[in-house]
């Protein structure tokens, strides 16, 4: 095989083994940086792999269909990850059952400026309509915000984009907006993150701290269904 | 651990299948979620319930495995921003402002309804 090095490239950029291993090692990498800089909010490991893997891919002339059917492996723990979340919420019960009615209030509130706030902003950018449906539920984790993107004959594939966008741009800003507007409640900061920007701000702020991360991931939880009730109501309201 | 990752593996396939099997708009890993939650909340009750995967910390460390690399799982998805290049040149810098702006508002009317209402609520407890 290795008399031929083009045949192997061939082999190997069409193997599930390849995309997986670049997927692992550039996280590995980026969150090594990341722990480095003691987790500093632009350092996030997520954003710096995406760019990378990115680049590699256009580089190399890879189809994202062919990297994914590596990385797909790494995508499907999505879900067990989100049944895990019970671990944390478990041993945190007494903390969160204190909490219940805040948090009820401040979904109802934070889940509706999500969908209302991208929607007219959008709006007053000019954007086309088929674009402003398909950014509406981007505060929701992906295979939710893009189950509801189909549901309203939108873009499942941009909506992907912009929840990722949207996650990515909550977690490196909650920290610094947090510590600007001086809120010491973990809680609060957590729910907030879990609320703007689903699984990828409840990692970030699992990073920071453990009560945070909790709060983070009910409220991650909670406003997937909100959310897709929500989205339809508001697009119909908003969108006449 | 392969027993831990076996039984999240089976409350999710629960959650997908009934919510499947009752046509409710809830996520499969959801209902997986809390059906993991309320086997560990009967495992304080029923103590005959701690073994295997619910004994000895097995769930509970297999679950903290996984949410420690939680962003790891956000790359294969998020990689897809390579075949929306031609429309994030086109309306890249509208979709960025707006998705920025959006995040922040969100960020702050969530924390300050959250800060707000639980010193609320707490005042309400003080009083009688």
């Amino acid at each position: 095989v290795s008399d031929n090095p083009f045949s192997l490239w061939v082999y190997l950029s069409q193997s599930p083994l390849l995309w997986l291993t670049v997927t692992l090692v550039t996280y590995a990498v980026t969150d090594a940086v990341s722990l480095k800089t003691r987790r500093h909010p632009l350092a996030n490991p997520v954003l710096h792999s995406l760019w990378i893997i990115g680049v590699f891919l256009l580089l190399t002339g890879t189809s994202y269909t062919t990297y994914f059917a590596g990385a797909q492996f790494v995508h499907f723990l999505l879900g067990p990850a989100t049944v895990a979340l019970a671990v944390p919420l478990y041993e945190n019960r007494r903390r969160v059952a204190a909490a219940v009615l805040p948090m009820l209030v401040a979904l109802a509130v934070g889940s509706l400026t999500a969908i209302v706030s991208v929607v007219l902003l959008a709006r007053a950018f000019g954007l086309p309509r088929d674009i402003i449906l398909s950014l509406a539920p981007k505060s929701v984790t992906a295979g939710v915000a893009m189950g509801i993107s189909e549901s309203l004959h939108a873009d499942p594939s941009l909506t992907a984009v912009s929840v990722i966008l949207t996650g990515i741009m909550g977690a490196i800003i909650v920290t610094p907006l947090m510590n600007f507007i001086g809120i010491t409640d973990f809680r609060g900061r957590g729910f907030a993150a879990g609320i703007a920007a689903h699984g990828i701000g409840t990692a970030r702020a699992f990073q920071v701290d453990e009560v945070a991360g909790v709060f983070a991931g009910i409220a991650m939880s909670l406003n997937a269904l909100v959310t897709s009730l929500l989205v339809p109501l508001a697009v119909t309201y908003l969108l006449r | 651990m392969i027993a831990s990752l076996s039984l999240i593996l089976l409350c999710q396939l629960v959650g997908e299948v009934a919510v499947r099997a009752l046509a409710v708009p809830v996520p499969g890993p959801v209902v997986g979620l809390v059906l993991l939650l309320l086997l560990l909340l009967a495992r304080d009750r029923f103590p005959v319930l701690a073994r295997g995967p619910l004994g000895n910390d097995g769930v509970e460390s297999a679950s903290r495995g996984m949410l420690a690399n939680l962003s790891l799982l956000f790359i294969p998805a998020g990689v897809g921003v390579v075949q929306k290049l031609d429309l994030l040149a086109e309306h890249g810098t509208a979709i960025l402002v707006i998705l920025a702006v959006s995040v922040i508002v969100t960020l702050l009317a969530t924390v300050a309804t959250f800060v707000a209402a639980s010193s609320l609520f707490a005042r309400e407890d003080e009083t009688p």
